[in-house]
């Protein structure tokens, strides 16, 4: 909660001036990301284009969408266009004459595309990457069916298969990402013969769009935690859910981690299982925590294994350092003893725990 | 009535000013008219954005209605007259708005209910940091008390919610280049909502907060579906929230984020005050008034209250969640001193903590603006 500016670690120094160099040397990337073609991805990259040029920047088009609707093309028509090049039987964007060229702003309306075989890199984020290295600016477009890793999980949905895709991790790296956002149906123009039908479609378009936003919202995630690292501020927004589940041998974690699993999928936000180490455990104690470990990774849980003498103090550092938003903490330690209430680890921790809910569970 | 269906709520949500929500309402307005319907402008708020108002000008605007406070003029939304004219969709722009004292309605948003019951379609815009429940995240975030909310249900009734998305570099250079605000209140807003951390992760409020609108919709039996399609495992207990308001302003946040928490899981949510005489009469007027305030606040948000009686608070709230298979208790982080009292006058929350052993009790922590 409270801002305070610690000393920079050589590792933080180090990861600043590499984060630094590398910015500089590189071109900006900023990605518009849309959850169906049809969005409207199109006709922002194009107007962006046509507003930056108009502001005096040097802007270059360096691939479109194969169709495009007429208030697309009269956009399109005052801008500088390199073309594809034809490459055996197909085509890639035409990068020497891209670098050649070196324009500030390089536009990239559609990045999923497999290059012919004979081209100068076999995909077209590939090709984005060579701009990027030369210092250009690149803007580029992309459906979220297209990201490499979500393939799956759209086929599941969509039932088609893609063939062409971007891994996740270029997605990530780009310096700025946009939703292109839409409704999934327009209900009004809509005939009641035609709303069955409609109705599974929309849901389908509903999921992509749930995974598109999802995805933006991590990278969104990832850049505050950079920003606020690069700016030495150790602070907790709080906009994603973070819940520590603290477990110890005894400890009822099922339900805990129940709960825990069902709060981070409705919540989207991310579930995490603490162990702090103990010396001397038993047998059978290491047993039962192997079992709640197990439990913890069947549910997708982040295990965390924590060290130090003084395990509530160990959990609250790591929660506060790991802008943790909830603490989920078992009875089991108690035993009644209240007249030793001051050692008692719930109330410890209850009293350490700043700007993180705490959540007690029975036994 | 000539129309009995109930009209159709879009929502335009952004995180900041100057996203281009308003500029999309019109759009929207542009191409439904375009198509033939009957549109008009309910209300719209020009902030003398030059690309905004270019939208506005061949749209029939419903003239605004003059009401006078306090011996000055205001405009409001005029729904009298909406409904008399009685369009087939209608724009109405800043959803959480509040009317000035003397009109019809306190607030916007129920200018628009009127609206729907009438049939009307309504698209309108709002940004995340009006939504009720994340009113202590948003103090947080920003140092920033809103004051305009919507309470969750509100929007929950739209039948689509759509982010308006600009990356936060894009809406400061706008910002820089006098689009959204004058020269001088843009300095001002730089040291507020506008700073590029806190517009980030107001963003990712949004975009989460989006995502859940939409599976929300999505999700016809009730279990919300998990990336990808697969639906979560419904909660293996059916929760039953219980918090505890007393006059403490702590009380409201504890209030917002319970019934945050009883949406996300689908659970009936419920406030009690617990007092000797199980009525509000004995109390000294401060914290009468507070805890009244209080209760109110929660039918607001739809949450069902009750004055309980008891001279021990926590005996008596436990006893009442038992009675009403309550799953788990909300109760506010007690004051940092009162936790060096000694043991024998320990806090009603570490006494709760105690007996409540057969249910999960959730301390809220108190969220504190970032001071930066």
């Amino acid at each position: 909660m409270v801002r305070d500016v610690p000393r920079k670690t050589p590792e933080q120094f180090l990861r600043e001036c590499q984060a630094e160099e590398a910015a500089a040397a590189k071109g900006h990337l900023k990605i518009f990301l849309g959850y169906a073609s049809g969005v409207g991805k199109s006709f922002r990259m194009l107007d962006e284009a046509r507003r930056r040029r108009e502001r005096g920047q040097d802007v270059i088009i360096g691939a479109v969408q194969p169709r495009l609707r007429p208030e697309e093309q009269a956009l399109l028509e005052k801008l500088e266009v390199i073309p594809l090049q034809p490459v055996g039987e197909g085509s890639s964007i035409d990068v020497e004459t891209l670098l050649c060229r070196h324009p500030a702003v390089c536009f990239i309306d559609g990045l999923a595309y497999n290059n012919p075989p004979g081209a100068r890199n076999s995909t077209r984020w590939q090709d984005v990457e060579e701009l990027l290295r030369a210092g250009i600016k690149v803007i580029a477009s992309i459906n979220i069916q297209y990201v490499g890793e979500l393939r799956d999980e759209v086929e599941a949905i969509t039932g088609k298969h893609v063939k062409d895709t971007v891994p996740v991790a270029f997605i990530k790296s780009a310096d700025e990402i946009e939703i292109v956002d839409a409704a999934t149906e327009e209900p009004i123009e809509r005939s009641p013969e035609a709303a069955a039908g409609a109705a599974e479609r929309a849901a389908r378009l509903s999921r992509l769009r749930e995974l598109t936003l999802l995805l933006a919202a991590d990278v969104v995630d990832q850049q505050l935690n950079q920003y606020l690292e690069a700016h030495g501020i150790r602070q907790t927004f709080g906009a994603h859910e973070r819940i520590l589940v603290c477990i110890t041998p005894r400890a009822n974690a099922s339900e805990m981690i129940a709960t825990a699993r069902v709060m981070s999928e409705r919540f989207h936000g991310e579930l995490l299982v603490a162990y702090v180490r103990q010396a001397e455990i038993s047998e059978a104690d290491k047993a039962a925590l192997e079992e709640k470990l197990d439990l913890a990774r069947a549910a997708g849980a982040r295990i965390v294994m924590l060290e130090g003498d003084d395990p509530v103090q160990s959990i609250l550092d790591f929660s506060s350092s790991g802008g943790i938003t909830q603490i989920f903490i078992g009875h089991s330690q108690r035993n009644g003893m209240w007249s030793q209430m001051w050692g008692n680890p719930v109330d410890k921790l209850l009293r350490g725990a700043q700007g993180m809910d705490v959540r007690v569970f029975p036994q | 009535m000539a129309d009995s269906r109930r009209g159709r709520l879009k929502i335009y949500m952004g995180y900041a000013a100057g996203v281009g929500k308003t500029y999309q309402m019109l759009v929207d307005a542009h191409e439904l008219k375009a198509k033939g319907f009957d549109v008009v402008v309910g209300y719209f708020e020009p902030h003398s954005r030059k690309d905004t108002i270019a939208k506005v000008e061949d749209l029939e605007v419903v003239p605004r209605k003059k009401i006078e406070y306090r011996g000055s003029v205001f405009e409001e939304m005029d729904a009298d007259a909406i409904l008399a004219r009685h369009p087939q969709c209608c724009a109405v722009d800043e959803f959480p708005h509040t009317n000035v004292p003397g009109s019809a309605r306190a607030k916007r948003w129920e200018d628009v209910q009127i609206l729907l019951e009438a049939g009307i379609d309504v698209v309108t815009t709002m940004n995340i940091q009006h939504l009720e429940s994340l009113n202590d995240q948003v103090w947080h975030i920003t140092g920033v008390r809103v004051r305009e909310t919507i309470p969750d249900w509100v929007v929950q009734q739209a039948d689509e919610v759509v982010m308006i998305d600009l990356t936060p570099r894009a809406l400061l250079h706008r910002l820089g280049r006098g689009v959204i605000y004058s020269r001088e209140k843009a300095e001002q807003a730089i040291q507020n909502f506008f700073r590029e951390s806190t517009l980030v992760a107001l963003r990712e409020l949004a975009l989460r907060e989006t995502a859940h609108e939409v599976v929300h919709r999505t999700a016809t039996d009730g279990a919300p579906q998990q990336r990808g399609g697969a639906r979560t495992a419904p909660a293996s207990v059916h929760h039953r929230l219980l918090v505890l308001v007393t006059p403490d302003p702590t009380s409201a946040m504890v209030i917002r984020r319970a019934k945050r928490i009883g949406d996300f899981l689908e659970a009936e949510c419920f406030a009690v005050a617990v007092q000797p005489s199980g009525d509000l009469a004995g109390l000294p007027q401060p914290e009468r008034e507070a805890i009244a305030q209080h209760l109110n606040f929660a039918r607001h948000l739809h949450i069902e209250t009750r004055i309980l009686e008891g001279s021990d608070v926590a005996p008596a709230l436990v006893d009442f969640a038992r009675r009403n298979q309550i799953t788990q208790i909300f109760l506010a982080r007690p004051k940092q001193n009162r936790w060096s009292l000694p043991p024998f006058s320990r806090d009603v929350v570490q006494k709760i903590v105690n007996i409540a052993k057969d249910m999960q009790v959730v301390v809220v922590a108190e969220r504190q603006p970032y001071q930066g």
